[in-house]
């Protein structure tokens, strides 16, 4: 029994079936990776966890509860945070503000906050640098670390990153993966979602490959690295 | 001796203030003022201590919209149903059964909530333009339900035994109906009860500086924080933890009680309401008050109400003779203000570089 379980997950947009039967583990303490094309269900697969969207039909497991109908603001308070795609930090709040919102969940616990507050700091020191600066006038990188950091706030067990390295130079998208390992290597298990696979099969324990709203292939990292339609699609050779 | 050290240190004092706090001292000795001069020039000066009444009744509504749709950027174009389910309140219970004023002014607040918790619930999952187009239309039916007064549900009577109830209801008369509501009592406190308009002009001195005062430590608390999230991106504000039907209802909910409150007074000040004191178009100055004086800023809604209120005034004395250019000129001067000035007039920090962001996004 994972952490996380995807039993048999179908969601829908309306009538579009965007979910086909997902069923997915991320254990303790992994790094899992979700790759796959533009429009595979990667993000639909991470809404349908942080509870933004409702499975037609299937059961999300979150350390042994069923979560399909905790609604998303709560699933917070579970343990899962995420980062979102295209980063979507609060523009016109500072940094430290921005932070201060990722640690909503835990009240009014000063301790609590500022510790964590620490540790991302210590994770991304570039955003104490900038901790009064306006969000809206970091870099696109800098922006990512500030999602990464706002949503590590609320200390979760689960960290679900969506798309990090989308519209990065080469070196950062190096320095960002870099932080989550460490960040996964202080006990925050990682659900990571990415179109560049071999940075993401390099990073993860295990990985499952997402074609049209289903798994394709599933596997430990080295596996899917090896494999040769893994490589024809989306290793480039 | 002592008591020249006394003074001195007070000096001292005074003058370890810093710029703001001096401005902002001289400010609140400029406004108590006022009315003491109108005593001094006569009773014609009078008419100004009304519009300052004014002044502040619209400020006061203009603060308590900002909370809707400054803070948490929800369009509102139906506000001035909340201002007159508070003013009713506050006229009904005043003239039937004789409460004290000061006592039906919280009632009122609570009332407009509970009538604003229960119609936005089910329309808080519409955005922008089609919430602003429900409001519109709660407005329109509170306004139309006080003009018909109990008399609307003689349509009860058409159902099979139910005549009987429907007689007995529709000789009720609880607003009464396009006559409105007379003689509702002035607030009175210890024995002192206010008549003059600069009685008035104290007491919504005070009440708008608590308001003032209560927004601001609104603005920066864990619930201002939250609504400004959701103003800015809801599904990032509901990743965060943030119940976001549930911070949108509070803002509804507190925005349309301090309205209730502020209809309460207005009622108690003005003495006679009627529904058309309702009308759409109030809530459209409220609207306007927010906008042009700038969205989610203190400071912006009490400019723009002074902008909505006074101004107007000011150019009915000026044109004299021209007076009926006076709304040409008016509106002339909104249409500027929104060419030239669309962050309004003193426009909040977040507000500001939220349309920067957006200029320099469109220029790129």
């Amino acid at each position: 029994m994972g952490l996380l379980e995807l039993r048999d997950i179908h969601t829908y947009y309306g009538h579009v079936h965007a979910l086909k039967g997902i069923s997915l583990t991320v254990e303790a303490g992994e790094i899992v990776t979700l790759i796959g094309a533009n429009g595979a269900g990667k993000t639909t697969t991470l809404r349908t966890i942080s509870g933004l969207e409702r499975p037609r039909q299937g059961q999300v497991l979150f350390e042994e509860q069923e979560t399909n109908r905790v609604p998303a603001h709560e699933i917070v308070y579970r343990g899962i945070s995420q980062a979102p795609e295209g980063r979507k930090v609060f523009a016109t709040l500072t940094v430290q503000e921005n932070l201060n919102m990722g640690a909503y969940s835990l009240g009014n616990d000063k301790e609590a906050i500022e510790e964590n507050r620490r540790r991302v700091f210590k994770l991304f020191p570039r955003l104490e640098e900038r901790k009064r600066q306006i969000a809206g006038t970091l870099s696109g990188g800098e922006q990512q670390m500030l999602a990464i950091g706002r949503a590590l706030m609320a200390r979760p067990k689960l960290l679900m990153l969506d798309e990090p390295s989308l519209g990065l130079a080469p070196m950062l998208v190096k320095a960002i993966f870099q932080t989550i390992r460490e960040i996964n290597e202080q006990g925050v298990t990682i659900l990571l979602v990415e179109q560049n696979a071999r940075v993401a099969l390099r990073l993860a324990d295990k990985g499952y490959v997402l074609e049209t709203g289903a798994i394709a292939l599933a596997g430990t990292s080295q596996e899917l690295l090896d494999d040769p339609r893994v490589k024809a699609a989306y290793l480039g050779g | 001796m002592n008591a020249m050290k006394k003074i001195k240190g007070q000096f001292s004092r005074l003058q370890g203030l810093s710029e703001r706090r001096k401005n902002l001292i001289i400010a609140l000795l400029a406004l108590l003022f006022p009315p003491f001069t109108h005593l001094l020039l006569g009773m014609g000066a009078n008419r100004w201590t009304q519009v300052a009444n004014f002044f502040f009744i619209y400020a006061s509504l203009g603060l308590s919209l900002n909370i809707i749709l400054g803070y948490a950027g929800l369009f509102q174009l139906g506000h001035a149903a909340f201002y007159a389910i508070g003013a009713y309140t506050t006229a009904v219970l005043s003239t039937k059964l004789g409460i004290p004023i000061l006592l039906l002014l919280p009632l009122s607040g609570l009332v407009a909530a509970i009538f604003a918790i229960l119609i936005s619930r089910p329309i808080l999952h519409l955005r922008g333009d089609y919430l602003c187009i429900v409001t519109i239309g709660f407005g329109e039916i509170v306004r139309i339900a006080l003009r018909n007064d109990a008399s609307s549900l003689a349509f009860l009577g058409k159902i099979p035994g139910l005549s009987g109830f429907a007689e007995k209801v529709s000789g009720l008369v609880i607003t009464g109906g396009p006559n409105g509501i007379f003689g509702i009592s002035r607030p009175s406190l210890f024995g002192f009860t206010l008549r003059q308009q600069w009685h008035y002009y104290y007491l919504f001195l005070v009440f708008v500086a608590l308001t003032v005062f209560a927004m601001r430590r609104l603005e920066n608390s864990r619930l201002g924080r939250a609504w400004a999230c959701i103003r800015e991106d809801e599904l990032a504000a509901e990743a965060m933890g943030i119940d976001t039907v549930q911070m949108k209802l509070l803002a509804f909910a507190v925005g349309a009680a301090w309205a209730g409150v502020t209809g309460g007074l207005y009622a108690s000040w003005i003495t006679v309401i009627a529904p058309e004191s309702f009308s759409f178009w109030e809530s459209v100055i409220m609207f306007c008050i927010v906008v042009l004086g700038g969205t989610g800023s203190i400071p912006g809604v009490l400019v723009g109400a002074a902008g909505m209120v006074v101004l107007p005034e000011l150019l009915r004395q000026v044109l004299l003779n021209i007076q009926q250019w006076r709304m040409l000129l008016f509106g002339a001067a909104m249409v500027l203000m929104m060419v030239f000035r669309p962050q309004g007039l003193w426009p909040s920090r977040r507000v500001r570089l939220g349309m920067e962001e957006e200029e320099s996004l469109a220029a790129s």
